[in-house]
């Protein structure tokens, strides 16, 4: 998508310095050319109007509180927060001092849980995508029904699998141990460290079924001829995966799971609805965190420092990936 | 166009704050007016079983409040999760309401901010002045030597409420006195199942009610004479271990109640699961649960040793409710005048009646209907018994990371693991070192 958007920016061509002195008598016109290349950007101007209110404003002003001392005495007009230059980054980066510390664990644990529920998302999303490729009786009820955690409002959807965990009542212990008797003893999983494996279940769940219909919509692109030949010379099902399917779906999985790891990294509400403001340390992601440190303690001041140190991390991870990955395809192309 | 997205996502809580100070165009420094003299906005805090059943208790009151004055009160019955946030939210963007329930142990905090009206003795005047309240609980209406921040509206305390039914199947002839007593009752009451003591052990709030009070009762306070945390005494190791060893050490508290928050132990009450629980007006919830009122008994909470008392002996926070003005207000005189309404005698009975809670005006705590048993016992606790938690800028960063160390301790106590001095003090310390 990335891609796309790029793609469709207007070809900068360099316009003609003569074209601006066209203001001679009446009602000032410009000249044909220029209106024909104005077009284009005057179309934009209002996406881009609207592109810096809502996403660049907020982001500058947030950058600007990450280097002023933000706290409850400032708050009611903080214009008159006095600046502290690199105090809130350093403390939030002071290994040290148990809010650099935290913040650190925060980050490791989200980056476990991107990777797991990435990775556990691709594949299950293609692999459903795949099998659903045949067609069978009831295969479009069966979509749907994959879909339906995708459209299902997120709140509802948490705080039911929050009900579903908890010790006593919940239906997850129900059926582990009074039905199936696998656990000795009623495991927690909103405390302690089940509640990261609760934490990546909820996700997972949640998250999967985009994976699925992009992938599904990828694979009609796929021409059928491709397999048929395939077949024709020999190959079985999982070769034709791995050589036909996987390949033709390198562009878009590209896009996938980039999408993805930024969707669950900085995903907020999973972890919130599950286990209120103190999520358990091993399910303390990282956007939960910077909200307590800035929400809770009411210091706004580190929690946009904190914010800033992820917005650059995931700006230069975002860059590697995509710089990795397309130089990747291009040498495949050729 | 995702890259973008994200980089957004990552400052949006940032952005959360930044668009409401882009949203509104009042100069944040200027004072109150009088420019809307026929409207108010009242943001009311949740006190009753429900937010539908709060707009059908206050509007009628509301209405009465318009036939006076001609000014027509907008309520909006804010749920305790978002309250504290919109609060933060109006005073950064110096958009908010004109008056508005806080509860009473951020009001130090909120003063902090300059957001609300500070209660000299020109406003006190014009709501009838400033000894129609009881002492204690305008004590819990910001930092000691400061014009209050809020005056009080409703005032609560934590008593003991507990299941006569399963007292009487126990042998247990009456509520415990003293914490040895209800060790000992909750060993016999604690088996086939129900369990003597329910606690909310993710419920962080919660958590530190109860352990400001067995700190107080230890001779110690988690903030030092100069309002610096104090969080690694003695006295506030103890309290918190006394706190957590019911579960971990005496086993009288279901190992379930560590994931507690939203008020389940009040519905295991209810079911007869459990037989006690410390909690302040928990009644209307009580009766939504099934129960009726002859079931549950309430007496005060225990003490180390004799009665209740000041000192050593405190056995209960000042809980409640304060109203506020806030400073940006463009109807002072009007928001004076409903504050003045909301504080009358009249009104005080109606409403503390209603929520079961105990009028914080002197003269409205003398109506005959605060004097039922229950009532009584709230009452006798908040005027003897009862200590304001500490008026402290920091208090809501302290309620934030202590209450997170209880609940950690209460999430280690039911994986089974010792809950030692050692344990405590470490986790206090870390807590500690998260204070700002």
């Amino acid at each position: 998508m990335t891609i796309a958007t790029e793609g469709h920016a207007p070809p900068a061509r360099p316009a003609r310095p003569g074209g601006a002195g066209g203001r001679r008598g009446g009602a000032p016109r410009l000249p044909a050319r220029l209106r024909r290349l104005g077009l284009p950007y005057l179309l934009l101007l209002p996406a881009v109007l609207l592109e810096l209110l809502v996403h660049l404003v907020p982001m500058l002003i947030g950058i600007m509180m990450s280097f002023k001392e933000l706290t409850q005495f400032y708050i009611r007009d903080w214009g008159s927060a006095p600046w502290r230059g690199l105090e809130n980054y350093r403390v939030s980066i002071d290994l040290n001092a148990p809010v650099g510390q935290d913040l650190l664990n925060s980050f490791l644990v989200t980056c476990a849980f991107s990777l797991l529920a990435v990775g556990l998302c691709w594949l299950l999303g293609t692999t459903a995508a795949i099998f659903m490729q045949e067609d069978f009786r009831g295969r479009g009820l069966l979509r749907a029904v994959f879909l339906t955690p995708y459209a299902l409002p997120v709140y509802a959807a948490v705080i039911t699998w929050a009900f579903m965990f908890q010790r006593d009542n919940g239906m997850v212990n129900h059926v582990l141990h009074d039905q199936l008797g696998l656990t000795g003893e009623r495991p927690f999983w909103l405390l302690g460290g089940n509640s990261f494996a609760a934490l990546a279940v909820v996700a997972v769940w949640k998250t999967w079924p985009f994976a699925f219909l992009i992938v599904m919509a990828a694979l009609q692109n796929i021409p059928r001829e491709l397999y048929e030949a395939a077949s024709i010379d020999g190959a079985g099902i999982w070769q034709q995966i791995r050589k036909i399917t996987l390949p033709s779906l390198r562009p878009i999985n590209q896009v996938l799971v980039l999408v993805l790891f930024l969707w669950t990294f900085n995903d907020f509400n999973t972890p919130y609805l599950l286990f209120g403001e103190a999520a358990p340390a091993s399910a303390n992601l990282i956007s939960v965190h910077i909200y307590q440190s800035s929400f809770v303690t009411w210091n706004f001041g580190t929690g946009s420092a904190m914010s800033v140190l992820l917005l650059l991390f995931l700006l230069v991870v975002t860059a590697a990936y995509l710089l990795a990955t397309s130089r990747g395809r291009k040498t495949a192309d050729v | 166009m995702h890259r973008m997205r994200a980089a957004a996502a990552a400052v949006a809580l940032t952005a959360l704050a930044a668009t409401a100070a882009c949203g509104g165009g009042t100069p944040t420094g200027g004072g109150a007016g009088d420019e809307s003299p026929k409207t108010l906005t009242y943001w009311a805090s949740n006190q009753g079983p429900s937010i539908e059943a709060d707009k059908e208790i206050l509007t009628p009151e509301l209405k009465k409040f318009e036939q006076q004055t001609g000014i027509k009160v907008e309520l909006e019955v804010v749920p305790w999760a978002d309250l504290l946030n919109r609060i933060l939210a109006a005073t950064t963007s110096g958009q908010g309401p004109d008056v508005l329930n806080i509860g009473n142990t951020w009001s130090a905090s909120l003063q902090a901010t300059g957001a609300l009206l500070p209660w000299d003795a020109q406003n006190f005047a014009k709501i009838g002045g400033r000894d129609r309240f009881v002492e204690s609980a305008l004590a819990s209406a910001g930092a000691p030597g400061k014009d209050p921040a809020a005056v009080p509206l409703y005032s609560m305390a934590y008593a003991l409420y507990y299941n006569k039914k399963m007292f009487a199947d126990a042998g247990i002839g009456k509520p415990p006195a003293t914490w040895d007593e209800l060790v000992a009752a909750g060993k016999t009451l604690s088996k086939d199942g129900k369990w003597a003591l329910g606690v909310e052990g993710s419920n962080l709030s919660n958590n530190i009610h109860q352990v400001f009070v067995l700190a107080k009762q230890h001779g110690a306070d988690f903030f030092d004479a100069s309002g610096e945390p104090d969080f690694t005494s003695d006295g506030a190791v103890a309290a918190v271990k006394q706190y957590v060893g019911f579960m971990a050490e005496h086993k009288i508290v279901a190992p379930g109640n560590a994931e507690y928050a939203q008020n389940q132990s009040l519905q295991d009450f209810a079911n007869d699961k459990t037989a006690m629980i410390l909690w302040q007006t928990a009644a209307t919830t009580l009766a939504s649960h099934g129960m009726k009122p002859d079931e549950w008994g309430i007496a005060p909470v225990p003490v180390p040793s004799g009665t209740p008392g000041t000192g050593q002996n405190v056995n209960s926070m000042v809980a409640g409710i304060n109203m506020a003005v806030f400073k940006n207000t463009d109807n002072l005189d009007g928001a004076l005048r409903f504050v003045k309404f909301m504080t009358s005698d009249e009104e005080q009975k109606i409403l503390n009646k209603t929520y079961g809670s105990i009028p914080p005006v002197k003269s409205a705590q003398q109506d005959p209907a605060f004097d039922s048993p229950d009532l009584a016992v709230l009452r006798d606790t908040l005027a003897t018994s009862a200590a304001p938690l500490p008026q402290v800028p920091a208090e809501s960063q302290f309620e934030t990371a202590v209450g997170t160390a209880v609940k950690e301790l209460f999430a280690d106590a039911a994986a089974g693991r010792p809950i030692t001095t050692e344990l405590v003090r470490e986790r206090l310390t870390k807590a500690q070192q998260q204070m700002p």
